[in-house]
Formats: C-alpha cells, structure tokens, sequence
C-alpha cells in the first residue's frame, strides 16, 4: 500500500508528466487557453490514461513475452482501438458525457503522455494494481499542470506583454517558472 | 531536368530555415525537451529522427496508390513504428550506454507529431524523390534545433560540449540549465531569438523594398 501512495504522490508532484518529463506538451502549449477546457482535457486523458495502463498490462503479461520486438506496434494500435472503441459507446450510451470529455479523446490518443505511461510502466516493471496507480497519479499531474498553465495564460491575456514574445516563447517560459516550482517537491521523498 | 532539381533543391532547404519544424512550427517538442540535457544526446536523437522520417517518407510515397484513404493515418503510424523499432533495437546493440539513458525516449519517436505531420502533409502527395528530399531537409532541421538546445544546456549546465571541458575548473555550472526548467526556458530564449531574427530580416526587406521603390522614382523624374 506505501508503494502505491508512492507510486501515485511521485507521479503526481516530484516526476509530472508534463513538467518533468515532458510528455504531453501539445496539448499542454496548444490547448491550454481556457481553464474549463483545460480541466475536462485533464480529466479526458485520466482516463485515457487508464485504459492505457489496462491494456498494457495485458498485452505484455499475455501477448509481447512472445513477440518483444512488437511492443511498440501493438502498444499503437491496442490502445488507438480501444478509445476509439470506448468513444464510440460513450456516444451511444451518454450523449451528456460525450458532449463534454468525448470530443477530446481521439485527439488524446496520439499524445505522447499515453504512448509514454505504456512504455516507462513496462520498462519499470509494473504489476496491474501499481500501473493503474502510475496512471492515475500521472494523469492528476497532468490535470494539475494544464488548469495551472491555463490559470496563469488568463491572467497574462490582460498584461501588456511585448508582441515579439507572444505566443509559444511566452508559454514556454511560463512553463520553466512552473517546472522550477514543482522541483521543491523533490525534497519531499528525501528523507525516506 | 534543370528545373526539377532546384525544385527538389528548394524543398530540401526549406526544412532547415525558412519552414524549420521546431522554431517555425513548433512541432515534435516532446524529443526536442526531453533528451537535449548533453549534446551527445541531442545529435544522436536527431540521428534516430532522420532515420525514421527519411525511411517513412520514402514508404509512404513510394506506396501511396495503395493506401486507402479511410486508415491512412493508421497505417502511417504502423510504418514509422516499424522503423522506430529498428531504430532502437540498432542503438541499443550499437550505443547501450547512450541508449539506455535516451531510455523511454526512443520509442517516443513515433509520438513526434512532425514525422506524422510530413507524412500526412508531404509524402503521401509527392513524387519518390520530393518525398525524401522534404524529409532530409526537415530533420536536418530538426537536429540543428536539437543540436542548438542541447549545446547551450550543456554547454552552461556543465560547462562542457561533447564531455569535453570548456571553462576549466573556475566555471561554476548552472545545474538548473540541465534539469526539465532549463530545457522549457532554453528552448522558450531560442524561439525569442528566432522570431526576432525574423522581424529584423522582415523590416530589412521592406527598407530594401522601399530603397529600391525611391529609385524608380529618382529615375522616372530624372
């Protein structure tokens, strides 16, 4: 149990996804003008993100000790189906929930943040229940990073910055000011 | 014959400057952050992308009648996957070391949106040839923007390039410039740079332009 409270507090704050790792800056730059898009994009890829680590675990725990070298191809296309699969219900069964998290899932799936989560779970050798826990914590970093990044966009859109920095220079600062605050969180795990 | 070559010329420059994939479109950030902590990482990263795109593009146009155009995205990503696996089974028989500290971040090739980008934009429109030119120029462009990154991070976080010491032992490295707030601050200083090249070489143009409009005029009256 500590190592899954490990697990999802690293991923969350010490390792984020996107601050540390960068993985899922497209949208991270791209999409994120808006809080409340912003905020159900971070939820749409938790859940994405989930499926992802569902699908991994089965795919090496039943199918890749056979085939290593097609990892990376079946990763692909596993998970590409299976959100599309599940995007296809959600429409069917909860027209609600499609209208405000579906439209961003095929978008979601050729994020490197889902393709990254498959490969570093397996590379570290992830059980089912740790996996699971790895998405989650990844995915509320994820969230944490998108609504702060689109909080401080907001609030920049009214300042009178110089025209030649605007746009992705701007935000891109704006991150590494973030990633240097989310690096105090290292502190956390060190005395453990 | 002339012609075709400068036009095939044309579109291999392109990618380097005028059309470059990181400080002029912004794509492909997640490699371009990540694994430009040292040069020596940067370059062959880039290595591995010009591999990938070169080959993909050369597939996907050399077959492009064949490929139905419902799942063309699906199949390009199969191609460059395929490639991006050779890629790493060949660097970690021929660099483990280098390999395994790029780790997670050679199969993140095929989540680079510039190859998908080229493919979808480029290759699957064009000729063979055209085809792989574009593709050269562009991961060409594509390394000089790792190569420039990954040079000043190591260069100020280390005090090094290619491991070789430069300030010698005074130099007090700025260790930030290697760990993740350097690479978004780098990469956000460069792109600065970049646009405000762009505006200098603009307005220089338009004075050029207006010189020259000023003469016309001189000799209409004269």
């Amino acid at each position: 149990m500590d190592n899954l409270i490990w697990i999802f507090i690293s991923t969350l704050l010490v390792n984020n996804f996107v601050l540390a790792y960068f993985l899922g800056l497209c949208p991270f730059l791209g999409v994120s003008g808006q809080l409340a898009t912003s905020f159900r994009l971070g939820l749409a890829t938790t859940f994405v993100l989930f499926i992802t680590a569902l699908c991994a675990w089965i795919l090496n725990t039943y199918v890749l000790i056979y085939a290593p070298y097609l990892r990376l191809i079946s990763f692909i296309v596993v998970i590409a189906s299976t959100v599309q699969f599940i995007e296809m219900s959600i429409k069917k069964l909860s027209p609600a929930l499609f209208k405000s998290l579906g439209i961003f899932l095929p978008l979601i799936t050729t994020n490197c943040a889902i393709l990254g989560l498959a490969i570093f779970a397996t590379n570290r050798g992830y059980g089912l229940l740790e996996g699971l826990t790895f998405a989650l914590g990844a995915g509320a970093g994820f969230t944490l990073a998108m609504v702060l990044m689109a909080g401080i966009r907001e609030e920049t859109e009214i300042t009178d910055v110089p025209v030649l920095i605007r746009g992705t220079a701007f935000n891109l600062i704006i991150a590494g000011i973030l990633s240097m605050a989310f690096m105090g969180f290292a502190g956390l795990f060190s005395s453990t | 014959m002339m012609a075709t070559d400068n036009i095939a010329y044309e579109e291999m420059i392109k990618g380097i400057w005028r059309d470059n994939p990181v400080f002029v479109q912004v794509l492909g950030m997640c490699p371009m952050l990540a694994v430009t902590n040292s040069a020596i990482n940067a370059v062959v990263m880039g290595v591995a992308t010009f591999f990938v795109l070169v080959g993909s593009s050369f597939l996907v146009s050399a077959f492009k009648q064949w490929i139905p155009k419902q799942v063309r995205i699906s199949l390009y990503i199969i191609i460059i996957a395929t490639f991006v696996t050779v890629v790493d089974y060949s660097l970690l028989a021929m660099l483990p070391a280098i390999h395994k500290e790029l780790g997670a971040f050679i199969p993140l090739i095929v989540a680079n949106c510039m190859i998908l980008g080229r493919q979808e934009a480029f290759a699957s429109k064009n000729t063979v040839k055209f085809a792989v030119m574009d593709a050269v120029g562009m991961s060409a462009g594509f390394m000089i923007a790792l190569f420039s990154l990954g040079a000043v991070r190591e260069i100020l976080g280390v005090g090094a390039l290619f491991g070789f010491d430069l300030f010698g032992p005074d130099f007090e490295p700025w260790v930030i410039m290697i760990l993740p707030p350097g690479g978004f601050l780098t990469l956000g200083l460069l792109l600065l740079f970049f646009n405000w090249m762009t505006e200098k070489r603009k307005q220089f143009l338009i004075q050029l332009a207006e010189v020259d409009n000023e003469t016309i005029k001189v000799k209409a009256n004269g």
